[in-house]
C-alpha cells in the first residue's frame, strides 16, 4: 500500500512536470501579452520596458527555469491583467466552483441512484422508459444550451430566478457560501442544475445496468426466497453491490464536473475559476492560464488517487499495486 | 436468432428495426445530414452573402415578414439574417467537423491501438500510458486549452477535436485486438508467414471493427457537442463559419432582452441532431453486444 502511494506520487508529480512543461510551451505561443497591457499610444521604449518588467525578454528556457523555481516554493506568477499572484487569484474563486460543482453532485446523485434504481427495477414499465427517455434527453442536450433556455424561461419568461453571479454570500471560516442564504440559493439554484444535467443521466443509466444485472443474481433470488421485504433486498442486497462502481463514476466524475463547470460559469457569470480561465485566455493572462491548469491538473490527481484507496477499501477484490500483490 | 438462410446484412437490419426509437432516430438522422448536405439549394437566403442581407430586417421574430415581403418562420439575428438558412449552413459545418474529425481520430486511435496490442511489451505499455494520461483529465479541458493556443479555425478544432478522441478508439481497439490476437486464424496467418503489416490489417482489423462502430457513432455525437460548446466559448470556429454553436452563442446577448429565437432554434437543431445520432447509437450498441444476444 505505502509503496503503491509512493509510486503514484511519482507518477504524478512527473505528469505535473510534464504538463507544465506542455502548457508554458503552449501557452508561450499565443500572441503578445504587452501588445493587450500597454496603452496603444505608448512609444517603443515604454513597451521594451514593460517586456522587460514581465520577463518576456529573456530566453524561453530561462522562464520556464524561473517558473519551475517558483512553482516549487508555491509562487506561479503574477498576474499581467491584475498584477496580484496567480496562485492566490485562483484560490479566490476556487470556493465558488468547488461549492457549484458540490451542490451539482449532491443533485445528481440525490436524483440520479434512485431513478435508475426503479428504471432498473421496472425496465418495461411506463416509469422505467420514462426516465430512460429523459436520460437519453440529458445526454444529448447540450450543457451551454440547457443554460439558455434555463434563463429564457425563468429569468426572462416567468422572472423568478436571477440569470448571473453568487448573489449575497455567507461566510464560513472565512469562505463565501451562496448556499446559505436565500439570495444566494435563488443565484445558485439554475446553474447547480445545469450542470447536475449530465451526471444525473450518467447516473440514472448506470444505476439502471447494475441494478438490472443484479437482481439476475442467485444471491438475489435467495434473498426473495428466503421472504426477506422488498425493501431490504434492494436497500441491502442490491444497492450494496451496485454501489461500488457507482462511487467510482461519481469519484471520476467530480474532476469533470470541475472542468465542466467552465461552460455553466461563463453562461451564468458565476465568479468562479472556469470564467477566470475563460477571461484569462482573451486577455492572454499567461501566468493565469499556466496556474489554473496546475491547480486543476493537481485537483485530478488528488481525486483518482483517493478513488483508486476508496475502490479498493469498498471491494476486497481489488489489490492495489498490481495482480502480484500477495494475500 | 433468425433462421441461417437470410444474409447477415438483413439480419442486421431486422434486429435494428425491432426498436422503433432507433428507426426514427435513423430516419431523423438522415434527414439533418440531407439538410446539411443540400443547405445551399434549399435554403431560402445565402445567409453569408452580405448584398442579400437587409439590416432593417434584423432581430425579426419569427414569422414576421421582412422589407421585401418574404415571410422569415424562424425570425432573423442581428444582422437581418434568415435564421432558418442560418441553421442549414451551421448544420453543414457542424456535421462537417464532427464527421471529419471523428474520422481522422478513428485512424489513428485504430493504428495505434492495434500496434500496441499486436506488439505488445514497451510499445504497449508506452501507448497506453499516454492513452490513460489523456483519459485522465477531461476532453473539454485539453481542447479548450489548445484552441486556445491554437486560435480560431477549422482545421484548429478539428485538430483539438482528434487530438481530444483518439485515446478512445485506441483504447477499444487495444482491448478487442488482445482478444482476437490469442485467435487461431491469427495464429494460422503467422504459420503461413504472412507479413506482419498484412496480420495486423488484412486479419485483426475486420475483427475488431463492431465494437469500434459503436464508439465512432456516439463519438460523432460528441464531437459535434463539443464543438459547439466550444464556439459558444468563442474558442472554437470564426464568425465567417458559424457552426450551430457559434449561432448559438451569437444569440446569447439578446435573449435577456426576450428575442430567444436567435439562440433558441438553432439549440434545436442541435439536440435533434445529436439525439437523433445517440437513439442509432443506442440501437447498434445493443445489437453489436455479443453479451445482449438472444
Amino acid at each position: 500500500m505505502l509503496a503503491y502511494a509512493i509510486r503514484r506520487l511519482g507518477q504524478s508529480l512527473f505528469v505535473l512536470v510534464l504538463m507544465s512543461f506542455l502548457v508554458f510551451v503552449g501557452v508561450y505561443a499565443i500572441g503578445n501579452p504587452v501588445e493587450l497591457l500597454v496603452n496603444p499610444q505608448a512609444d517603443e521604449v515604454e513597451r521594451l520596458r514593460a517586456t522587460a518588467a514581465l520577463g518576456l525578454d529573456r530566453p524561453f528556457l530561462e522562464q520556464y527555469w524561473v517558473f519551475l523555481k517558483g512553482a516549487a516554493s508555491g509562487d506561479l506568477g503574477r498576474s499581467f491583467v491584475y498584477n496580484v499572484p496567480a496562485l492566490s487569484l485562483i484560490l479566490d474563486k476556487l470556493p465558488a466552483t468547488i461549492e457549484l460543482a458540490f451542490v451539482a453532485m449532491v443533485i445528481a446523485i440525490a436524483l440520479g441512484i434512485p431513478l435508475g434504481l426503479v428504471a432498473g427495477l421496472k425496465p418495461d414499465s411506463l416509469v422505467g422508459r420514462g426516465i430512460m427517455a429523459g436520460s437519453i434527453l440529458g445526454f444529448s442536450l447540450p450543457t451551454f444550451w440547457v443554460g439558455l433556455v434555463l434563463i429564457m424561461v425563468f429569468s426572462v419568461q416567468l422572472g423568478w430566478l436571477p440569470s448571473n453571479g453568487r448573489g449575497d454570500t455567507a461566510t464560513v471560516a472565512g469562505v463565501p457560501m451562496s448556499f446559505l442564504t436565500a439570495d444566494g440559493l435563488a443565484h445558485l439554484a439554475m446553474p447547480a442544475v445545469n450542470l447536475a444535467l449530465f451526471k444525473l443521466s450518467l447516473l440514472i443509466r448506470l444505476t439502471r445496468a447494475g441494478t438490472r444485472e443484479a437482481v439476475l443474481q442467485d444471491y438475489v433470488k435467495f434473498a426473495r426466497a428466503k421472504g426477506l421485504p422488498q425493501g431490504r433486498v434492494i436497500g441491502v442486497h442490491v444497492l450494496k453491490n451496485i454501489l461500488i462502481p457507482i462511487v467510482t463514476v461519481i469519484g471520476l466524475e467530480l474532476g469533470s464536473v470541475i472542468a465542466f463547470a467552465i461552460v455553466t460559469e461563463s453562461i451564468f457569470a458565476w465568479p468562479g475559476t472556469g470564467k477566470l480561465l475563460i477571461d484569462s485566455i482573451n486577455q492572454l493572462d499567461r501566468p493565469v492560464i499556466v496556474a489554473y491548469l496546475l491547480v486543476i491538473v493537481t485537483l485530478f490527481i488528488v481525486i483518482n488517487f483517493v478513488v483508486d484507496v476508496l475502490y479498493s477499501m469498498l471491494d476486497p477484490r481489488v489489490r492495489l499495486g498490481g495482480a502480484g500483490a500477495s494475500h | 436468432m433468425a433462421a441461417g438462410t437470410e444474409g447477415p446484412w438483413a439480419r442486421f437490419r431486422a434486429d435494428f428495426a425491432e426498436s422503433r426509437l432507433a428507426v426514427a432516430g435513423l430516419v431523423l438522422l438522415v434527414a439533418i445530414v440531407t439538410v446539411g448536405l443540400l443547405a445551399p439549394v434549399i435554403s431560402p437566403q445565402n445567409p453569408y452573402d452580405l448584398a442579400q442581407l437587409d439590416v432593417l430586417d434584423s432581430k425579426l421574430a419569427p414569422g414576421e415578414k421582412g422589407g421585401d415581403g418574404r415571410t422569415y418562420w424562424l425570425g432573423t439575428d442581428d444582422q437581418g439574417r434568415d435564421m432558418l438558412s442560418g441553421i442549414f449552413y451551421g448544420l453543414r459545418i457542424s456535421l462537417g467537423v464532427g464527421i471529419a474529425s471523428t474520422v481522422f481520430a478513428l485512424a489513428i486511435g485504430l493504428v495505434f491501438g492495434l500496434v500496441a496490442a499486436y506488439f505488445g511489451g514497451w510499445v504497449d505499455t508506452l501507448v497506453m500510458r499516454i492513452v490513460d494520461i489523456q483519459l485522465s483529465f477531461p476532453a473539454i479541458l485539453i481542447a479548450l486549452i489548445l484552441l486556445a493556443v491554437l486560435g480560431q479555425g477549422v482545421d484548429k478544432i478539428i485538430v483539438a477535436l482528434v487530438t481530444v478522441q483518439w485515446a478512445y478508439y485506441a483504447r477499444t481497439v487495444r482491448s478487442s485486438a488482445l482478444v482476437e490476437r490469442q485467435k487461431e486464424y491469427v495464429e494460422a496467418a503467422r504459420v503461413l508467414a504472412l507479413g506482419q503489416a498484412r496480420i495486423v490489417f488484412r486479419h485483426l482489423l475486420p475483427n475488431c471493427l463492431p465494437p469500434l462502430i459503436v464508439v465512432a457513432t456516439v463519438q460523432v455525437a460528441h464531437a459535434i457537442a463539443l464543438e459547439a460548446t466550444l464556439s459558444f466559448l468563442g474558442l472554437g470556429l470564426p464568425i465567417t463559419e458559424p457552426s450551430l454553436g457559434l449561432l448559438i452563442s451569437n444569440g446569447f446577448q439578446y435573449l435577456l432582452s426576450g428575442k430567444y429565437w436567435i439562440s433558441f432554434y438553432p439549440g434545436v437543431a442541435l439536440l435533434l441532431t445529436i439525439m437523433s445520432i445517440n437513439l442509432v447509437a443506442d440501437q447498434l450498441r445493443d445489437i453489436l453486444n455479443p453479451r445482449l444476444r438472444k
